[in-house]
């Protein structure tokens, strides 16, 4: 089981590699990519020496083209896939089916991945990505149950990669129009959620306030842990009663998932969080290359050690985490 | 320029699906879309029901097409897709690629719902060689984008094979979740939900701290906190070629909406909308909530 870890900058990257990810994602600095934030991602010299660095070390590169093409502008799409192949990548993660029917027309030779923003949640969605673009891989949505997830990879013809660790997306990915329907921009048309030049903080009498777009999304208590107003995770009012409707500031962990992913079949386990620092990439990618390495030599006494969560925690949001939609009890 | 009426997204008790139908079959809609697109556990309709409710209104001469579910997990849910899409007469919507492939597998024609991300020319054409004869556009997306998109087509020769249709006015259907919103709103799990969306026929408000209206809750879809209202731009649309405006159905106001909006094409007229409960965001280019 492939450990995939994420990278927004060249230090992340080495970070990732040289704490033990057998393959890091990265994307471009623009908008085809689910993460176009200030100051992150990779420009063409920077993507060379990405190639290089993990081709060096025996290691792959995916690269994430993860937004859908605007109309007039799908050459820039293209010319990422382009760009991509150029350098090396050892697969391209895509989720517009435009882009994926190009770069399975002009590049059938390298591997293609179905993003999680394509939201395939299904057998037949999945055999309509392996029939129409040979995909060798599909990146599951955070929707579905354990049980679920074993029985696609019972059945699916292509292999399975799971959402690990990190920031927690609790819609469909790539059908969640929230961001858009608060700022106008959205992952699926800007690569980001709840962008940053929309947020707004301000003291007030009735404590700190957070903002999307003039939006009240929370209000805090002195004291109370502030986080960032990702909007579905802010505190709302439904019948007066004030609580976090839709989720609470978590991060997914599925440390304990691990045998269960082993069994069956899962070919890589993703670690979310290309935005983060290389510090966090270090903690991440270092404490599951240990609970994996663990897993392996001695399968039947694999337990989760309580430093890995104390450490995963301090880098979840809300310090907390959660197996989200993988335990029913979370849906 | 033809007018739909969307399947109803909240959960409402199989009297008032009834009387709604009734309502549909006298009104002036063209096309009627029928069946659950939000979650399988409801069931106070079952799939053999849609389907003889849809083939009762198919007699009345308007189109009728089966809309079928969107965040489709389990293989029980793919069973049911199938039998609907092979229904052997009728057109089904699909919104998940799920029902893409199934009926492409069938060699039959379909629409392709707004839930399925196709935002571009390229994704048109692959959509159209799989079977697809109409579209709705994602609803997060421009007039703009609309109209360069069907000018593309054009140029490409391929726009006279496909209808374009835009979700116009009504809750915006906005985002999916394996978790039931109104489940958690009761402090239900999702296992033992009983059914409690049934109680709120027009969904659950979720609002800001402010009082302003956010989103509405309906299961495990979250809708916009504003209806969608496309009235003032009919004209619009009709001039770069939209084939068709959806009204979904979120309440008794949506007949008289319908007639409203095709007043718009003989008799134009201009609405002012209510920034507090009405939006039109999306269709310019700005935030969804908002009114321009």
């Amino acid at each position: 089981m492939e450990l995939l870890c994420p990278a927004g900058n060249y230090p992340a990257l080495k970070t990732a590699i040289d704490n033990g990810a057998d393959a890091v994602y990265i994307g471009m600095k623009n908008d085809t990519n689910a993460r176009h934030f200030a100051g992150l991602n990779f420009t063409e010299g920077k993507l060379l020496k990405a190639a290089d660095y993990v081709h060096k070390h025996g290691k792959k590169l995916h690269v994430a083209i993860n937004t859908f093409a605007h109309p007039g502008a799908q050459h820039r799409w293209q010319q990422a896939v382009d760009d991509a192949v150029a350098i090396g990548c050892d697969a391209l993660i895509i989720a517009d089916i435009g882009v994926l029917d190009y770069a399975a027309n002009k590049y059938p030779e390298i591997e293609r991945h179905v993003s999680v923003q394509a939201s395939t949640t299904n057998l037949a969605a999945i055999e309509f990505y392996h029939q129409n673009f040979s995909v060798s891989r599909v990146v599951l949505p955070r929707v579905l149950s354990i049980q679920q997830v074993r029985q696609l990879a019972k059945n699916s013809p292509v292999a399975l990669e799971v959402f690990a660790f990190g920031s927690l997306c609790i819609m469909s990915e790539g059908r969640c129009y929230l961001s858009s329907y608060m700022t106008g921009e959205s992952p699926n048309t800007v690569g980001a959620c709840s962008p940053a030049k929309y947020v707004r903080w301000q003291e007030t009498e009735q404590g700190l306030e957070s903002r999307l777009n003039n939006v009240l999304i929370d209000r805090y208590k002195d004291g109370e842990n502030a986080g960032y107003p990702t909007l579905c995770k802010g505190r709302f009012e439904v019948d007066n009663n004030v609580y976090h409707a839709l989720e609470e500031p978590t991060s997914l962990n599925t440390l304990e998932l691990i045998p269960e992913l082993y069994k069956m079949g899962i070919a890589s386990v993703k670690i979310e969080g290309r935005q983060r620092s290389p510090a966090y990439v270090e903690q991440v990618a270092h404490t599951w290359r240990a609970a994996l390495d663990r897993y392996q030599q001695n399968p039947g006494q694999y337990q989760v050690e309580n430093k890995w969560m104390a450490t995963l925690a301090n880098l979840s949001e809300g310090t907390q985490t959660t197996l989200g939609a993988y335990h029913r009890k979370w849906q | 320029m033809k007018f739909s009426l969307g399947a109803p997204q909240f959960f409402w008790r199989k009297e008032n699906v009834e009387q709604f139908y009734q309502q549909a079959k006298e009104s002036s809609a063209d096309i009627i879309y029928v069946g659950e697109t939000v979650c399988s556990k409801r069931r106070e309709y079952r799939e053999k029901d849609w389907l003889v409710l849809a083939q009762e209104l198919a007699t009345t001469g308007k189109q009728v097409v089966i809309s079928t579910m969107t965040l489709l997990e389990s293989p029980a849910e793919l069973q049911v897709l199938k039998r609907l899409c092979n229904n052997g007469e009728l057109l089904v919507e699909a919104n998940d690629l799920s029902a893409v492939q199934v009926m492409n597998e069938l060699n039959m024609p379909f629409v392709v719902g707004a839930a399925i991300n196709c935002y571009n020319l390229a994704t048109l054409k692959v959509l159209l060689k799989q079977g697809m004869t109409r579209w709705v556009m994602p609803v997060e997306l421009s007039g703009d984008w609309l109209k360069q998109l069907l000018v593309e087509a054009e140029e490409e020769g391929v726009r006279s094979q496909f209808e374009a249709e835009v979700f116009s006015w009504g809750y915006i259907p906005l985002a999916y979740s394996a978790r039931c919103f109104t489940a958690r709103s009761e402090n239900k799990p999702k296992d033992d939900c009983q059914y409690c969306c049934i109680n709120y026929p027009h969904g659950r408000r979720m609002n800001s701290r402010e009082g302003q209206r956010v989103f509405v809750l309906n299961g495990i879809q979250t809708m916009s906190g504003y209806q969608y209202n496309l009235i003032n731009e009919v004209n619009d649309m009709q001039a770069i070629g939209v084939d068709i405006v959806r009204i979904s159905p979120d309440s008794e106001e949506a007949f008289e909406k319908l007639n409203a909006f095709r007043t718009q094409l003989t008799d134009p007229k201009k609405y002012p909308l209510d920034g507090q409960n009405e939006c039109n965001g999306y269709w310019h280019k700005i935030a969804g909530m908002s009114v321009q």
